[in-house]
């Protein structure tokens, strides 16, 4: 899933899919759909439906959801960054992001990245570097920054999410 | 050094001195999940090798999503929850008990607690002056295995509810006042600490509704510090008579922001579509017919909630094209309600009772809306698709506003009957 496909898995490459501001989490994993919380695969064939009822079919493996401001507001489902993940996308990018979905992203190892992304088109080809923080719209031939996550977070990250993270370390090793 | 409520709390916990912008690991007093949250926990759980929840006490399973079972996946979902309730000693809240929220309030939060849950709104049990936030399914099973979790210590927003309130404003109006001013991320990772001249006589139901939306701006918990009000709710729960502490913040403690809102220039508010910061004063909008009424859920489903709807609805009828929904927060809010004469009244003027659970405010039962339809509802999210539709149009408002507009039949001022 995602850029296990690249040689450098520091650095992901798709294409932006735009979204607005205030994209809730009833958008990416509407209600109706509650009871295929127990089929993932499923779910995500519904993903982000009522902000673009044709992403789902067009999303390819590694390409990117770039939103505006309060990405992933409302519910704490996990359900939303995970069918995200599962349809194929590298990274989701916005200009700031709800606390529980970040949260959220980082324990399933889904990369969150804060950045201006007014900068960024629908269809905008990037190349992000996780590592040195550069995100390089290919099409626009310009750099844009995004800002460093805490030192636990990328803990958790580095080991893989949450439950790999507590495994290892027989508990928190933060 | 002085200190808010959450650098208070979070300082306890870590068993070292915290100020805002630490990050700790810190033992949890009560952990949470409900029937959308609660079976990913569960596997999450398994995944990391563990057969026991560590605090069986405090670690509750909630089934009120889909109360009763509305379609077989969900049926096998609360299987999922029963079963592993039984295997690994956690409590289950079945059907008959409620929204998670109001039975945490009044069955196991106490002052003083760190409360994790897989549910947003976990952040009601800050108006009993604990630290409540919600997190996801992930986060909320390693917090089932090992009463632990890392949080970083929010700055908070100090927000004084001054003057007086007028008739007709309630606790709902107060809090989407505040989302529509400070917008639904003006508090994203903060802690919002509610005060001021208006709260000693806030009922705690009413603080329970303040604390609930603290999350439509983005805050991590809505705190209130303990009175005698707090004293007196827990002992009426039944709850042990140490349950009850004293929390509040220092004088001196540093606020990021402190915002004095003068409620005495204040009307009732609504919501309008799609977001809950898209606030208006009932007396400015246009005039708007509504085809369902929803009253009830963990914002505002409580006794006083209902009480206040039957004392409008009382010997009248709602309008012929309008549905009434009400729904009680919990078993024992709808058992106070029947012994009153409440559900009476309501029934009388034509509301449709439904099992305390959440179902139509989160769209997966019990009141789904058609195409182009509008409700009015006093829950606490009117996100497009919120009550399963994402063609139809959601406002919210007190209970007092709904239970008007459902006589009316168009969203109207409840200043007209209560003045």
């Amino acid at each position: 899933m995602g850029n296990s496909g690249k040689k450098d898995p520091g650095i992901l490459k798709g294409r932006a899919f735009k979204f607005g501001d205030d994209i809730s989490t009833d958008l990416i994993a509407p209600g109706r759909y509650f009871h295929l919380r127990s089929n993932l695969p499923e779910l995500a064939k519904h993903v982000l439906e009522d902000a673009d009822p044709e992403f789902a079919k067009k999303v390819k493996n590694g390409d990117f959801v770039v939103g505006g401001r309060n990405f992933g507001l409302g519910s704490s489902r996990e359900h939303a960054p995970t069918i995200i993940k599962l349809a194929g996308a590298g990274a989701v990018l916005a200009k700031s992001f709800a606390r529980i979905f970040f949260r959220n992203s980082i324990n399933i190892g889904l990369p969150v990245l804060v950045c201006d992304t007014d900068k960024i088109d629908e269809g905008d080809a990037l190349n992000i570097d996780l590592r040195n923080g550069i995100i390089k719209d290919i099409t626009k031939d310009i750099d844009l920054k995004f800002n460093p996550l805490p030192e636990v977070m990328i803990k958790i990250l580095s080991d893989g999410g949450l439950v790999e993270h507590i495994t290892r370390n027989k508990g928190f090793n933060l | 050094m002085s200190k808010t409520i959450a650098e208070k709390i979070l300082s306890e916990h870590a068993g070292r001195g915290l100020v805002a912008g630490d990050i700790s690991v810190v033992d949890v007093d009560v952990v949470m999940a409900q029937d959308g949250t609660g079976p990913l926990a569960v596997s999450q759980i398994k995944k990391m090798g563990f057969s026991k929840v560590a605090n069986p006490d405090k670690s509750i399973f909630f089934i009120d999503h889909g109360a009763p079972s509305p379609r077989k996946e969900l049926a096998d979902s609360h299987k999922i929850l029963r079963e592993f309730a039984s295997e690994s000693g956690a409590r289950l809240s079945d059907i008959n008990q409620g929204v998670c929220h109001q039975i945490l309030v009044e069955s196991y939060v106490c002052p003083g607690n760190i409360v994790i849950g897989a549910d947003s709104h976990t952040c009601t049990s800050g108006a009993l002056g604990a630290f409540a936030t919600g997190m996801g399914s992930t986060d909320i099973a390693v917090g089932f295995a090992l009463s632990k979790t890392w949080l970083m210590v929010p700055q908070t927003i100090r927000v004084n509810y001054n003057g007086r309130l007028p008739a007709g404003v309630y606790a709902k109006d107060l809090i989407i006042y505040l989302i529509g001013k400070i917008t639904a991320d003006g508090a994203t990772y903060k802690a919002l600490e509610f005060g001021g001249e208006v709260v000693p006589a806030l009922g705690m139901e009413e603080r329970f509704t303040i604390s609930n939306m603290a999350v439509e701006a983005g805050a991590k918990t809505g705190l209130f510090a303990t009175d005698n009000t707090t004293r007196l709710y827990l002992e009426q729960q039944g709850r042990k008579p140490d349950c009850y502490r004293e929390i509040y913040p220092d004088a001196g403690a540093k606020y990021e922001l402190v915002l004095d809102i003068d409620c005495s220039a204040l009307e009732p508010v609504i919501s309008k579509p799609h977001t809950v910061d898209n606030t208006v004063f009932v007396s400015d909008i246009e005039k708007i017919k509504i085809d369902q009424v929803l009253i009830g859920t963990c914002t505002n489903g409580r006794l006083s909630d209902l009480a206040l709807a039957a004392k409008i609805l009382e010997g009248r009828k709602i309008a012929p094209w309008v549905r009434l929904l009400v729904v009680p927060a919990s078993r024992s809010v709808y058992l106070d309600a029947i012994r009153a004469g409440i559900v009476e009244k309501l029934i009388e003027s034509g509301a449709t009772i439904i099992n305390p659970g959440c179902g139509p405010c989160v769209g997966v039962h019990e009141g789904t809306l058609a195409d182009g339809e509008v409700c009015l509802s006093t829950q606490n999210r009117n996100f497009k698709g919120r009550m399963g539709n994402p063609e139809s149009f959601i406002y919210l408002s007190s209970p007092a506003t709904a239970a008007w507009s459902a006589v009316k039949g168009y969203i109207s001022d409840p200043r007209e009957v209560l003045v």
